[in-house]
């Protein structure tokens, strides 16, 4: 500080070319333990005043060594791992995985599982986007989404526990398709749950979509140009809110995707605002892709013929898939044994975490919460 | 495109492909140059990932791979190219920005050493730890029992 606390004069709030505040700079300290940093995320801030002028991540609190691991388990192992990066889209995780493995193989999935797998995955992203919203606008100041989306997500969370027993760490599919055939009444109780969630999306944004408040936290609040997410690598409903239009379900499609009739919603302006009516079309576009899978589930076989000892034969593979974070890729090595030679796992909240400095210049400290929230990152996925 | 690249630059490029996935291996040398190509004239605007495998029977141990993706042409490229232990290689974030942690990472867990980097730190781990986890020489149960005992004031993580 200079020494204008020193030397006791009042504050000279009238004339406009001194600066309120000195230039000095102020670093602070935002966690690791923070209540709106969704995990363990330190944040080192330098604040002119309320101003960030940048920022740096420090992460790795979290860190598992899930890489490593995968080098010393067999494929089979392995599988229940990649349920705890990502923990809120555990099945998501497992269908990158399971798909990556199924190349280096040359096996695919039968069409009744490929439909499963959709479905859970579909309903995945979903709860992945309830949890977002109501922690984001917990975060924002809006406690009542909260209550309103966890509710919901619990229908998704009993259809999980219902088909494989688990409601986080589902490990829900296996190598070749799925361990378990469906329940009865999973196509009823799926149904169900669509027509009880369509006219809930319409409540949610009835309580935020004009809300003032949120209007005025969100609209221009961390803006990221459609240009720069592509130079750092931002995939995902961050990337599609910047006005790309790019997603892996249709740009390189996987599973049956292309058998399924949805639009990939985009925005314009790349801010905060954009990011949320993002992610509320992401989930009507995901209602319809879950309706038209199971109108559709086809009878048959769940499981590929794959062997008990899983041997994929030499050579690498890098395949990935649309997370509801963004693009979610596993890069696999292969030397001909039963453990994976090297196991690279790309997560997108690492890559999209980079985009946090670049979209919080400029803005006010409260604005971060607020960032942090609407890049939708989860530690256990950054720090592997 | 391959084709046309191996015409300029001749034999330090070999174009493969593997379970429909094309890559290619470029000379160490070559690298900078061929990245920037990549970048620039064929149009892969987005850096995927980096990583690295380790190979300790091999002469030039550790294999570099990035994985790079064109939206013009909704095409996936891997570039892969070997360094020895100990090597370093030309920094991409002047190409794409987005490589900074990617580097940074791969230089936690193997120690590559990348040039022109503009903050090369570990990323994962925590600063003063000792030895890269993802070397093949590095243990599954091992650990920097020194930086344990300092900084956490406990006899051992295990």
């Amino acid at each position: 500080m200079t020494d204008r606390n020193s030397s006791l004069s009042p504050l000279d709030l009238e004339t406009p070319e001194k600066p309120f505040l000195d230039a000095n700079e102020l670093v602070i300290n935002m966690g690791p333990q923070h209540p709106a940093t969704h995990g363990v995320l330190r944040v080192i801030l330098r604040l002119d005043g309320e101003k960030v002028l940048g920022l740096e991540c420090v992460i790795g609190y979290l860190h598992r060594g899930v890489e490593k691991i995968g080098e010393h388990r067999t494929y089979t192992m392995f599988n229940p791992y990649v349920d705890r990066m990502d923990y809120v889209a555990a099945v998501s995780n497992g269908m990158g995985y399971c798909e990556t493995v199924e190349k280096l193989l040359n096996v695919e999935a039968p069409p009744r599982a490929q439909h499963v797998r959709v479905i859970l995955t579909e309903l995945n992203r979903i709860a992945s986007h309830q949890l977002w919203l109501g922690t984001h606008a917990l975060d924002i100041g809006a406690i009542t989404p909260l209550f309103y989306t966890f509710r919901d997500r619990e229908e998704i969370l009993k259809i999980y526990e219902k088909y494989c027993g688990a409601r986080l760490t589902t490990h829900a599919f296996r190598i070749g398709g799925l361990q378990y055939e469906t329940y009865n009444g999973f196509e009823r109780e799926v149904k169900n749950f669509l027509d009880f969630f369509r006219p809930k999306i319409d409540e949610y944004e009835e309580l935020l979509t004009t809300n003032r408040i949120w209007v005025e936290r969100t609209r221009n609040i961390g803006v990221i140009s459609g240009k720069d997410c592509i130079a750092l690598g931002v995939t995902g409903p961050v990337l599609r809110a910047s006005g790309v239009k790019w997603d892996l379900r249709k740009a390189q499609p996987y599973a049956n995707y292309k058998d399924f009739d949805f639009d990939i919603p985009t925005g314009q302006n790349g801010d905060t605002y954009d990011r949320y009516l993002v992610r509320m079309a992401e989930m009507r576009q995901s209602v319809r892709i879950i309706q038209q899978a199971v109108d559709a589930l086809p009878e048959g076989h769940i499981m590929a013929k794959v062997p008990k000892v899983m041997k994929p034969p030499a050579g690498e593979v890098y395949h990935s898939i649309e997370a509801p974070k963004g693009e979610l890729g596993y890069f696999i090595v292969s030397d001909g044994s039963t453990q994976p030679y090297r196991l690279r796992v790309r997560p997108p909240s690492f890559v999209n975490l980079q985009a946090l400095d670049v979209m919080c210049r400029g803005q006010l400290v409260a604005d971060v919460i607020a960032v942090i929230g609407t890049l939708d990152i989860v530690l256990g996925e950054v720090d592997r | 495109m391959v084709a046309k690249l191996k015409s300029s630059y001749g034999s330090g490029i070999e174009a493969l492909t593997y379970a429909g996935q094309n890559y290619m291996v470029v000379d160490r040398s070559m690298i900078p140059e061929i990245l920037q190509v990549l970048r620039n004239e064929e149009q892969f605007d987005y850096c995927v990932d980096i990583t690295a495998v380790h190979y300790p029977q091999r002469e030039r141990q550790f294999e570099i791979v990035w994985v790079l993706y064109s939206f013009a042409r909704n095409e996936r490229m891997r570039v892969k190219t070997q360094i020895a232990d100990g090597e370093s290689i030309a920094s991409s974030v002047p190409l794409w920005a987005g490589a900074n942690w990617l580097e940074r990472e791969v230089f936690d867990m193997f120690g590559i050493k990348f040039d022109g980097h503009p903050d090369l730190k570990r990323i994962l781990l925590p600063e003063g730890w000792k030895g890269h986890p993802l070397r093949k020489d590095y243990g599954i149960l091992q650990q920097d029992n020194e930086w344990v005992q300092i900084n956490l004031g406990i006899e051992s993580g295990q």
